[in-house]
């Protein structure tokens, strides 16, 4: 039997490892490396009603074992991730979560509306955390009760359960997190980027076009971490956690701050392969570790016994 | 295809200051289709440097599996990367994107090949198709000085080789599009610097140009959209090429640079 698979809402993952949406595109460049079916699920790149092209470059700048990004939500817009996108994925046995982005609340509305037909769309990733764009995105992520109406209106609007991807840019996550709870969220992804900034040595001047950017990669997993144990003691929701993973120890221990699985982002940058990487390691990890199965890890870092699957599920 | 591989370092040599040809042995040379792919390169097998840096391909021999990588050493990754040693494994991922179309200049006609400083390696296996299958080819060489320029013996015997240098220390004083604008010919191409491309297109708007691009890359494979750029003929506004997948080679006219 499988040490790693995982029942969240809508979601039957054979491991608890899926890419990050935005780090993944829709999956063809990926899939040059390794047969997608290995994932535990894929969370596609933010789809908006309209076509976007995004900030200007540059859109990239590296810091300390991390990375600023500016990309500014480029999709090629929702009819297209519908028309081609999704049926190309579909040649994969592996779960689709779709990342919804909007600029109103009525974008996020049409968009969860059509997508969460698809069939092979299990569940949706509210983007409410977005960094790099001047309307929507976080505009929804910061004000509880702004986030609790987006996401009940949503969920009305959705075929599939809905996570909320909360940003780490909030004064009380915990706040956010009951907010888009008693909104009806079915799970919460966290953490997004945090927002950050590099300047030029000689010019002065913001690295990036967009001035400011989203910080994600290892530099940020021990926020990511404390927010989910944060989180995850006050809500009764799962978490898909994610922040700078880049290993099989890295997952263990956003399990252990109160994960039910993880999402890799950055890494994927690095290493084309870490995904499939990640998933191999986790097995013998868990057996060295002296774990019958990985949902035993969840909330360790709190749980006073023992229990199987989410807390309170 | 696109491989990621533990490649052997043959030698690493300082040519000119702070340009560096480091030599691999890798069975990316063998995957190899086109003069102007690069590759992708991890500088530490540990994580504060983050990302892969992209270095171009200055030639390839896919018999011997060797691989002549030219770089500029200018920041944190790459005064790593040249610390790096003989007999050392190096993770390579490549070759990526798409080169200069070979094909385009027939046997019998003149290219022009003009490089901007660091620009200037990925031309030299380029010359190297070019000439072996009979095309006349003159180099345009432009550098910032006389300590920075590279190449110039190697790119002689592929034939004429102009060098210009900004300050003036070496060959003639000023840029490339100053020496080229005497130069009779019916196919351009050209790596460097976006202002150096974007005075070649517009100086010879009615010839075969391709032109090289740089840009700020992550994934080098076209996953994170960080290197995109325009389309010129786009209408909807959201257009665009990925200088990583789809370049970093472009026609001349094709994006706006």
């Amino acid at each position: 039997m499988s040490k790693l698979n995982v029942q969240l809402p809508g979601l039957e993952l054979k491991n608890p490892v899926m890419p990050a949406s935005g780090c993944f595109g829709f999956g063809k460049e990926y899939s040059q490396f390794y047969d997608l079916s290995v994932l535990g699920a894929i969370m596609i790149k933010a789809a908006t009603v309209e076509p976007r092209f995004g900030n200007p470059t540059p859109r990239v700048a590296e810091t300390s074992s991390g990375m600023l990004n500016a990309i500014g939500l480029q999709n090629p817009g929702m009819d297209k991730i519908i028309e081609d996108e999704l049926p190309w994925l579909s040649q994969f046995d592996v779960p689709i979560i779709a990342n919804v982005a909007g600029s109103s609340e009525e974008d996020y509305i049409v968009v969860a509306k059509e997508i969460s037909k698809v069939s092979n769309v299990h569940a949706l990733e509210l983007n409410i955390s977005c960094p790099n764009v001047k309307t929507g995105g976080i505009a929804f992520g910061t004000i509880p009760q702004v986030a609790k109406e987006l996401t009940r209106k949503v969920k009305e609007a959705s075929a599939v359960p809905v996570y909320v991807k909360l940003s780490p840019n909030v004064t009380n996550i915990v706040e956010m997190a009951k907010a888009v709870e008693a909104g009806g969220a079915d799970g919460i992804t966290m953490i997004n980027t945090l927002v950050g900034m590099r300047l030029d040595l000689k010019t002065g001047q913001p690295i990036l076009a967009n001035r400011t950017g989203g910080l994600s990669g290892p530099a940020i997993k021990p926020v990511a971490i404390r927010m989910i144990y944060e989180v995850s003691q006050a809500v009764s929701l799962p978490i898909i956690g994610m922040g700078g993973i880049q290993s099989a120890e890295d997952v263990i221990e956003f399990f252990y701050a109160g994960a039910s699985a993880v999402a890799v982002g950055t890494a994927n940058f690095v290493d084309p392969l870490i995904c499939p990487a990640i998933i191999h390691d986790l097995e013998e990890l868990l057996d060295q570790l002296g774990y019958e199965h990985i949902s035993e890890c969840t909330g360790r870092s709190w749980k006073k016994h023992e229990s199987p699957a989410y807390h309170r599920a | 295809m696109i491989k990621k591989s533990l490649s052997k370092m043959i030698s690493q040599t300082e040519i000119a200051a702070d340009i560096f040809e480091l030599i691999v042995e890798s069975e990316l040379a063998g995957e190899i289709t086109s003069p102007g792919q690069f590759v992708h390169i991890r500088v530490s097998n540990h994580w504060d440097l983050l990302l892969r840096r992209p270095i171009s391909i200055s030639s390839f021999d896919p018999l011997s599996k060797q691989m002549t990588l030219i770089y500029r050493r200018e920041g944190k990754g790459t005064q790593m990367l040249s610390e790096w040693r003989t007999g050392m494994e190096l993770d390579i991922l490549g070759p990526l994107g798409n080169g200069f179309p070979v094909g385009e200049a027939d046997p019998g006609q003149t290219a022009v090949l003009a490089g901007g400083g660091i620009g200037v390696p990925p031309l030299y296996e380029l010359s190297k198709q070019l000439t072996a299958k009979g095309v006349n080819v003159i180099h345009i060489l432009g550098f910032q000085t006389a300590a920075a320029v590279f190449y110039e013996q190697e790119f002689k015997k592929l034939g004429t080789t102009l060098i210009t240098t900004a300050d003036g220390t070496y060959g003639t004083k000023g840029f490339v599009t100053d020496v080229l604008k005497d130069i009779e010919f019916d196919c351009l191409y050209a790596c460097g610097p976006a202002a150096m491309l974007r005075a070649l297109e517009k100086s010879c708007p009615d010839k075969k140009v391709y032109l090289s691009l740089e840009e700020r890359m992550a994934c080098g494979i076209g996953a994170c959209l960080a290197c995109v750029c325009k389309t010129k003929d786009d209408r909807s506004g959201a257009a665009y090429k990925k200088v990583c997948s789809d370049g970093p080679v472009f026609r001349a006219g094709e994006v706006l640079i």
